[in-house]
């Protein structure tokens, strides 16, 4: 469970900056900053923004469940994305998202124990051309099937089989 | 005054209302669900819409937040109107079966069974006790989360808060009747947000009576960790 970055209040004060800048600054941008500091929304942080920028709490929560770019869960190391759209499907993307989630051994919204991978699916990114596409820390991959799942994988440095 | 004509009549409303205000001042009655007059309009359940009617054409618009001008010509319960207020109807039967106004409507509008289910809730994600609880009481205690299906109306992390004064406001302003409210002789629960309260007795009339704690102090739900 190391994966967990433990929150600390002090650093998101540096991150936030000072007191009275909170009504100049906007949500989103300060929910994106967190995501991306720490891979998840952490509950306190929430708590502390809200009372930071002086926006009550339930809008604060309702923003960070409305977008998929927020999670209130902590997020792998590394994410992996299979587009799910039409053309991809039809192409065998289910089977690549298949062959990911065995060698993870999670499903499709899960992290691992390790909290080294995400993996997840979208319907559509806008490269049907490319399809099967796997999107792996914002790089795209396309023509990707079973096999070639596998060779991402290794090159992240999963061999096999990961239980 | 603005001048407009609403299924054939003229009629007169005050410059700044909507089409819905200047239809119910003149008895023009429309359907609605997410309207409150206390409230801002929302436009999300749609049972409001009308026809405008324009020389380039007739368009369907949300009565509610649709502004009376001068010389509208506006139809309240043509064709299609009624073509889509049925599917709104039958829409809403399918996510929300449980809810007695839903039934009510589909009844009179002759919908037996929706044809597609789209869920059991009694919750029709009006948004109503959201903006009653944001504009008229100011505890901002709920609000929506989530998207598409697996919106809902939740206090946030879906655990019940102090930021919720158990005053009921939700309770009264629902249309379906999907919170509930449980008064029993010293305590005061509102299931729907997890909210339980004690009341307190009077020492002279022996009543009981709800003070509630007001705003939560954040300092203390993070323990002792200074900011």
């Amino acid at each position: 469970m190391n994966s967990e970055q433990a929150f600390d209040a002090s650093e998101l004060a540096d991150l936030l900056g000072d007191k009275q800048d909170g009504e100049d600054k906007s949500l989103m941008s300060i929910l994106e900053d967190v995501q991306a500091r720490y891979r998840y929304l952490p509950k306190d942080a929430l708590i502390l923004i809200s009372e930071w920028m002086g926006v009550p709490l339930s809008q604060t929560y309702s923003v960070a469940t409305f977008y998929n770019a927020f999670s209130l869960k902590p997020k792998g190391r590394h994410i992996i994305n299979v587009c799910l759209g039409t053309a991809c499907n039809v192409r065998g993307s289910r089977k690549v998202v298949e062959r990911i989630a065995d060698r993870l051994g999670i499903e499709p919204g899960e992290t691992t124990q390790d909290g080294e991978f995400t993996l997840e699916t979208l319907n559509c990114v806008g490269a049907c051309a490319l399809g099967p596409v796997a999107i792996i820390d914002g790089t795209h991959f396309g023509r990707v099937n079973a096999a070639g799942a596998d060779k991402l994988l290794k090159k992240l440095g999963v061999e096999g089989r990961k239980e | 005054m603005t001048t407009l004509t609403i299924d054939g009549r003229q009629v007169e409303a005050l410059r700044g209302s909507t089409v819905l205000e200047a239809a119910r001042e003149n008895h023009i009655e429309i359907p609605t669900l997410c309207y409150h007059e206390a409230l801002e309009p929302y436009a999300g359940c749609r049972l409001c819409v009308v026809e405008l009617v324009t020389p380039k054409g007739s368009q369907l618009v949300a009565s509610c937040v649709y502004a009376a001008e001068d010389g509208l010509v506006v139809k309240t319960n043509s064709g299609i109107v009624q073509e889509s207020r049925r599917m709104t109807v039958e829409l809403l039967l399918a996510a929300a079966p449980k809810a007695k106004v839903i039934q009510d409507l589909a009844a009179e509008m002759g919908i037996e069974e929706p044809r597609v289910s789209l869920g059991d809730s009694d919750c029709i994600l009006c948004g109503l006790c959201v903006r009653a609880c944001k504009e008229i009481v100011g505890a901002n205690a709920i609000s929506l989360v989530n998207r598409g299906f697996a919106k809902e109306v939740k206090p946030p992390f879906e655990i019940g808060s102090n930021a919720c004064t158990g005053c009921t406001t939700c309770v009264l302003v629902c249309p379906t009747g999907a919170i509930k409210l449980e008064d029993v002789l010293d305590s005061r629960s509102v299931h729907r947000w997890e909210s339980d309260f004690e009341a307190r007795e009077c020492k002279i009339c022996g009543d009981h009576y709800l003070a509630p704690e007001f705003a939560p102090d954040l300092k203390e739900l993070l323990g002792e960790e200074e900011v």
